[in-house]
């Protein structure tokens, strides 16, 4: 066998957060591959004399979705503040940013099915429309990111308060993961909730 | 005397037996379990082989079929079905997993990593994607899928898909990271071997086109289930999910075809790849073009000339069609060309690996090449058998590309060898099978045969063309079988390999064979992308 020369074994590349990164790139594109099919139909619908995409006597309820657009950005805040306070050891305030995000995440998930209940858009049945399920099948993903997302806070929060607190890359993916969601939200927020 | 009393000479045979059971039923715990990367590797290499046997069965029968277009041999009703698994079985059942199975097991070894990034992602991509897959198949024969007519069945295929595209998307996730995080140190991008880094490409290909297949398949999950309101029910599920079996998505899962063909070029020629870096230009640009085609799904078809309307017009036409379409070919063209060079500045040996790789390269380049024909709407091909014919081409040649890297890395992985007498007669049979296969349908598209159909009248030799086409599949399933024969006997029974059979460059070759559980016992420092070579005397270059 050949004789290489050796070395010391490098230091880990930031693996997580490159991770993080791949799992945000493939997540944007199902929710760019699930707007486009949104505008492809609603431009269909809207293209015939007189069709409409909206169905007849359903409002969009745009308070709670606004909330949740600004609750994206208190999160962005918050994790942001995580990522401060882990580089200076601060291990209360890098708890308190983690377990904000994660209780201002379930409030988002709240925020979701409030708009659920107040459409009362029916999913199947007579009356439905194309809108009705692309609505479900397109926020309802959505808020399986969500889901994940506040899973990664309780992950990240239990490594962080069980005393890893040297681990800083996961605090910084943990943040990463929540920007990408709070970008993908004003997407979604814009095409579905705005624009209709 | 006891209550039992043990026969003297059976006892030692009955423990044995207990142990043996208790070893295999060990063995089984330890495979199901594994976050070995070569293992993980192996088992989507092991698995999506014999599912091409079985694809390969369907695939003939389709071809037969289609022999009499008057007289039927399968149920009518159930073609769109047998279609379906066809396609999605050869793409997402067979060579996504199969190229990425060898990714899995060789690319942490090029790298000089002791382990895969996230192997528990991996292994879990694994599982998902072979429970997903069977559950495919259970749905289909139980008269799911597209056209089927169990609608519980219909929605069982729509979800076991994206289960299926769940597992191969978290293995392509492990695979990029790895490149991208976990390199000995000296290794620079620059620095990395060319089929790690086809790897890389084609593994953040996947994350961009799967992801988007996704979406569509929750849609029509959705919509099926509940409102059938928009997305055609059982019978739409090809239009919505289709591109993620078409090209350019295709071009994507063969893009390790590249890097392998360019890797054992230059192992056979025992000297370095000319223009490294043009080469990586070459295969990310083959394989960004097409990412980029098969997410945003451009109509890119080109139709108008120029002399007849507005240069906007033609523009807007040939802009899209260019980069979605041509610039593939510039890249394949660009892999092959300086892998040609390469061989003639030095003398090859001509390896089974060598022959597999280079046949798999140019077959998978000829279906770009279709495909950029298929587009042009003035020659009139666009729903006919062409585009399955394109098809052929590249899951065919990729394959072809696969079953050479079996044979290439075997050593690294079983620590055995596949004679390569053996082998090459093999290779040209699977180039003389893809031709068959796929070129009769090119020729049939131009005589407007449709597609997906088996019921059509058109002028020309239909029994020819589909008769050749069924020959091609039944030769494919020959070669398939006897190679899988091959490799079982040769990986298990074969003399032992040396740790450096083919005079290699890459750092896979400075471990043992069979590479041992963390893959090297020191961490090597690298400081060119070809150290072994630097290390060896001159061959005659």
């Amino acid at each position: 066998m050949l004789a290489l020369p050796s070395a010391a074994a490098p230091a880990p590349r930031r693996q997580l957060f490159v991770g993080t990164a791949l799992g945000c790139v493939a997540a944007a594109s199902l929710i760019g591959a699930m707007l486009a099919l949104w505008m492809r139909f609603r431009t269909a619908a809207l293209d015939v004399s007189g069709g409409r995409w909206l169905p007849k006597g359903i409002k969009v309820p745009l308070v709670p979705a606004n909330t949740m657009l600004l609750a994206f950005v208190l999160v962005g805040i918050f994790a942001q503040w995580t990522v401060y306070a882990a580089r200076r050891d601060a291990r209360s305030h890098a708890a308190l940013g983690l377990t904000l995000v994660a209780v201002i995440g379930v409030a988002i998930v709240n925020a979701q099915a409030f708009i659920y209940a107040r459409m009362k858009l029916p999913i199947g049945g007579k009356g439905a429309t194309a809108y009705n399920t692309m609505f479900y099948a397109i926020t309802g993903s959505f808020v399986l990111l969500l889901i994940i997302g506040i899973g990664f806070s309780a992950v990240t929060a239990f490594r962080y308060m069980g005393g890893r607190t040297t681990d800083r890359e996961i605090v910084a993916a943990h943040a990463l993961y929540w920007y990408f969601l709070g970008a993908m939200f004003f997407v979604l927020w814009l095409v579905v909730y705005v624009t209709k | 005397m006891t209550t039992i009393d043990t026969n003297a000479a059976s006892a030692p045979a009955s423990a044995t037996a207990t142990a043996s059971a208790g070893a295999r039923i060990s063995s089984a715990a330890d495979w199901l379990t594994t976050t070995d990367h070569k293992r993980i590797g192996r088992l989507f290499i092991a698995v999506s082989l014999v599912a091409l046997l079985g694809v390969l069965v369907i695939a003939a029968l389709l071809g037969i079929e289609r022999i009499d277009a008057g007289a039927s041999m399968l149920d009518v009703n159930a073609m769109p079905q047998l279609f379906s698994l066809y396609r999605i079985g050869l793409t997402f059942i067979v060579v996504v997993p199969l190229l990425l199975g060898i990714a899995i097991a060789v690319v942490p070894l090029q790298l000089g990593a002791r382990s895969l990034t996230f192997p528990r992602l991996a292994a879990a991509g694994f599982w998902t994607w072979f429970v997903g897959a069977v559950l495919l198949v259970v749905s289909i024969a139980a008269n799911g899928g597209p056209g089927g007519g169990n609608g519980k069945f219909v929605g069982l295929f729509l979800v076991a898909h994206i289960v299926l595209l769940l597992g191969l998307s978290a293995g392509a996730g492990s695979v990029a990271t790895t490149v991208l995080t976990t390199r000995a140190p000296g290794m620079n991008m620059r620095r990395v071997p060319v089929f790690a880094w086809s790897a890389l490409v084609g593994a953040l290909g996947l994350l961009l086109v799967l992801p988007a297949v996704i979406g569509a398949l929750v849609f029509t999950y959705i919509d099926y289930r509940y409102g059938r309101a928009g997305f055609g029910g059982n019978r739409g599920i090809d239009d919505w999910i289709g591109f993620g079996f078409s090209q350019p998505a295709t071009f994507v899962y063969a893009v390790p075809v590249f890097g392998f063909t360019a890797e054992v070029i230059a192992v056979a020629s025992g000297r370095k790849l000319p223009m490294r870096g043009v080469i990586f230009s070459g295969v990310a640009l083959l394989g960004i073009s097409a990412a980029l085609g098969g997410v945003l799904q451009q109509p890119a078809v080109i139709s108008r000339n120029i002399s007849h309307v507005a240069l906007g017009a033609w523009l807007s036409d040939v802009v899209p069609y260019a980069f979605f379409n041509l610039l593939p070919i510039l890249g394949g063209f660009i892999v092959i060309s300086l892998g040609a060079l390469a061989m003639r500045g030095g003398r090859p040996r001509i390896t089974a690996p060598l022959v597999f790789g280079l046949l798999g390269a140019l077959m998978v380049f000829v279906g770009v090449v279709a495909n950029a024909v298929y587009l042009i709407g003035d020659a009139q091909v666009t729903g006919t058998v062409f585009e399955e014919g394109v098809w052929l081409y590249v899951v065919y040649g990729a394959v072809l590309s696969a079953l050479g890297a079996v044979t290439y890395w075997g050593p690294k992985l079983w620590g055995r060898s596949i004679p390569d007498k053996m082998a090459l007669p093999l290779a040209a049979l699977g180039f003389i099978a893809t031709v068959l296969a796929s070129l009769p349908y090119l020729i049939a598209g131009f005589a407007k045969q449709p597609a997906n159909a088996s019921e059509f009248d058109y002028a020309g030799p239909q029994n020819l063309w589909n008769g050749l086409s069924a020959a091609g599949h039944i030769l494919m399933f020959v070669t398939v079988i006897a190679f899988i024969g091959l490799a079982t006997r040769s990986f298990t029974d074969g003399p032992p390999a040396g740790d450096d059979p083919w005079d290699g460059q890459t750092l896979e070759w400075a471990t043992s064979s069979p590479a041992p559980i963390a893959n090297f016992a020191d961490v090597h420092s690298v400081a060119s992308a070809e150290p072994l070579l630097d290390l060896k005397p001159r061959r005659d270059r």
